[in-house]
């Protein structure tokens, strides 16, 4: 699949004043088109920063990194003209909480139509037939009066759904979602899910979904990235990542989960916290918390390697052997079911 | 359940009404907001409730009526047999020392200027200020290694501690006089999935070593299933459905349950196949439609569910408040399929 856009060795420094703390280390990750991906980890992972960073939102105390390549385009080369143009237009992103991005002094009409008029320089009746056309889209009934109320008028699932229509406003290629349902109830964000995952495929337009919730990205996406301080640690399709976990992390986060189906169990919760930015532990910054972690761990950080084929990338140093280990379950767990 | 245990805790037709004021008139059109209306409700001793619903369902309110936060609209809450009041006098002061609450924020539930151990002490320092300092000491340095703090963490500040460390100060200072009730109202949501698990099996343990028994309330059907021995789900002020949450979650009956718990996503299952994706937003509980609250977004609604309101019975083994199972014969539920 070729990548619509293609991020390489990324990293992030924020000044602390008298010294840099990086953020992201180095991250790789190419979409492509159409195709969803699951980007999931615990908060300060740095799985916002990564695309805050590649559209250029993250303001004059970050030093970036690396290579975003957009087709042709260096997206951290470009002037901040060109840039506006790319953000909105070709990659559109949503946040967690659509009140606080939607402007409250302003009716949604107008909210829509400057997204229209900047990226696809409507005005007018042709803005406002297509606004309310984008709303209808997104499952508003009712457009035509929605468009002359304000955001406070409107419940917080239809705040992220009109959010959704500004996104498409721009007819983007990439649609980024930054825990678009975190704010909402089970029941209104089965609704939005249901409507991320129509537009994306109705549109060839490919999906991040950024989260901290296992079973969303389980249910949504094709392939998951897993990260932790900074790095992306494990990477494959969403059906292996799930049913054959490698890397330790991994392993900790889907055995800390508690289920709603099957028989009550105590948690395995993995120990400790995680390291702030500035304090990383040598080597693997898991090793601390890692039970599988010997003083090799403490020496080097690993690289994202391969294991085992179908592009499963972990970076342990004992990956090969936890890989061995997680397909001994998968295929015992495959005839318990059976 | 024998007849030999007793509740701590039974509330009896329990409401809470807010006189608000709609948009329209010179002064606005007066309204009446029933954010519980009228649940009733038993924990035994040693037990936990959960209560699941959505944002908006009451349950919060239920959480600050028990305490007695709030005063009651109607009904009646016994807690070990005394009736909890809102008139915060010296009997509401005596039975409020034996229920402890741990809130969501830990942050906004600490005071920032008082280190770890002084906020795990202070409420000692309130309810039995004639305790001597070396045992207050010894006290909240035993309730700190309960709780897995390490001993040099005392001196720290709250905005010191990480977000899970910070819930555990709160759940030992909610310990330190040893409740008899303890309501956490969405004590792991704010918690990272690695940090929740250790705070889960953590009040775990704790429950089996205290014995304190919980009213436990959280919108995560998973979680709650994990603390709590029986549940109930709320919607727009009502309990719609409990019991066991075994049978609740792995069998519901109310088409409420039903969606919510289709609606999880989980790792384990592919659920996209049989979700029940519900329309629409919960209504404005400040005009909550007529008769059965769920109706206007029910798949199975029928006349009858437009004009009343079902009543929480018994059917195979636990409660549920919904015509279509109520009505229907014996063992045949809609849950059928």
């Amino acid at each position: 699949m070729d990548a619509i856009v293609s991020i390489r060795n990324m990293t992030v420094d924020f000044d602390q004043g008298h010294r840099f703390v990086r953020a992201l280390h180095g991250i790789s990750l190419d979409v492509g088109r159409g195709e969803t991906v699951g980007i999931v980890g615990e908060s300060g992972c740095g799985k916002s920063i990564t695309w805050l960073a590649a559209l250029g939102l993250l303001g004059k105390r970050a030093r970036v990194g690396g290579r975003v390549m957009m087709g042709s385009k260096s997206l951290l080369d470009l002037d901040p003209n060109g840039l506006a143009g790319i953000r909105g237009g070709k990659i559109a992103m949503i946040f967690q909480d659509p009140s606080s991005s939607l402007n409250p002094v302003h009716r949604i009409g107008r909210q829509i139509g400057e997204a229209l008029r900047l990226h696809r320089g409507l005005r007018g009746s042709a803005a406002k037939a297509e606004a309310r056309r984008l709303l209808d889209r997104v499952g508003i009934s009712n457009a035509a009066q929605r468009l002359n109320e304000y955001p406070h008028e409107l419940s917080g699932g239809m705040n992220q759904r009109v959010m959704i229509a500004m996104a498409l406003a721009g007819e983007p290629e990439v649609l980024i979602a930054d825990e678009p349902t975190t704010a909402l109830d089970v029941t209104i964000q089965a609704q939005i899910l249901d409507l991320l995952r129509e537009l994306s495929a109705d549109n060839e337009m490919a999906l991040v979904l950024i989260s901290h919730d296992l079973g969303v990205v389980a249910d949504m996406t094709e392939r998951v990235a897993v990260m932790y301080c900074g790095r992306i640690i494990e990477q494959a399709a969403t059906d292996a990542l799930f049913s054959r976990p490698v890397h330790p992390y991994t392993r900790g986060l889907i055995a800390a989960l508690p289920d709603i189906v099957g028989p009550k169990r105590r948690l395995a919760s993995i120990p400790g916290t995680v390291p702030p930015p500035d304090r990383l532990p040598p080597g693997c910054s898991f090793a601390p918390r890692c039970a599988r972690a010997d003083e090799a761990c403490t020496d080097r950080q690993p690289e994202l390697a391969g294991v085992g084929g179908d592009s499963h990338d972990v970076s342990c140093l004992h990956a090969a052997e936890l890989a061995a280990t997680a397909m001994r379950e998968a295929a015992n767990h495959e005839l318990e079911q059976a | 359940m024998s007849a030999a245990e007793t509740p701590l805790l039974s509330v009896t037709n329990l409401k809470r009404h807010y006189d608000v004021r709609l948009p329209g008139g010179l002064f606005g059109t007066p309204a009446t907001l029933k954010a519980v209306d009228g649940i009733s409700f038993e924990i035994m001793k040693g037990k936990t409730l959960g209560l699941v619903g959505e944002s908006g369902c009451g349950k919060s309110t239920t959480a600050k009526l028990v305490l007695g936060h709030i005063p009651v609209t109607a009904g009646e809450i016994r807690f070990d047999g005394e009736k909890v009041t809102a008139n915060h006098n010296a009997q509401w002061r005596a039975l409020r020392r034996r229920m402890q609450m741990i809130y969501q924020d830990p942050l906004g539930a600490l005071d920032r200027r008082l280190s770890v151990a002084d906020q795990i002490g202070e409420p000692i320092q309130i309810h039995a200020p004639e305790t001597p300092k070396a045992e207050r000491d010894e006290r909240v340095a035993s309730l700190m290694a309960d709780v897995g703090l390490r001993r040099d963490m005392a001196d720290r500040f709250p905005h010191e501690l990480s977000g899970g460390q910070r819930q555990r100060v709160v759940i030992a200072r909610a310990l330190s006089l040893k409740p008899d009730l303890l309501v956490g109202d969405e004590p792991v949501s704010a918690l990272d999935v690695s940090i929740q698990a250790q705070v889960l099996n953590l009040l775990d343990d704790l429950r089996q070593s205290t014995g304190f028994t919980a009213l436990f309330i959280s919108h995560d059907l998973k979680v709650v299933r994990q603390m709590s021995d029986r549940v109930a789900v709320m919607y727009l002020g009502r309990i719609v459905e409990s019991g066991a949450p075994e049978e609740v979650f792995r069998r519901p009956q109310h088409p409420y349950t039903q969606a919510l718990v289709s609606a999880i996503p989980t790792i384990r299952r592919s659920a996209v196949a049989n979700r029940i994706v519900l329309k629409g937003d919960p209504p404005n509980p400040v005009n909550a439609p007529s008769g059965c609250p769920f109706h206007t977004r029910c798949p199975s609604a029928i006349a009858q569910c437009k004009s009343e309101v079902p009543a929480l019975l018994e059917t195979a083994g636990h409660k549920v408040a919904c015509h279509l199972v109520n009505n229907a014969p014996a063992g045949a539920g809609i849950a059928a399929e």
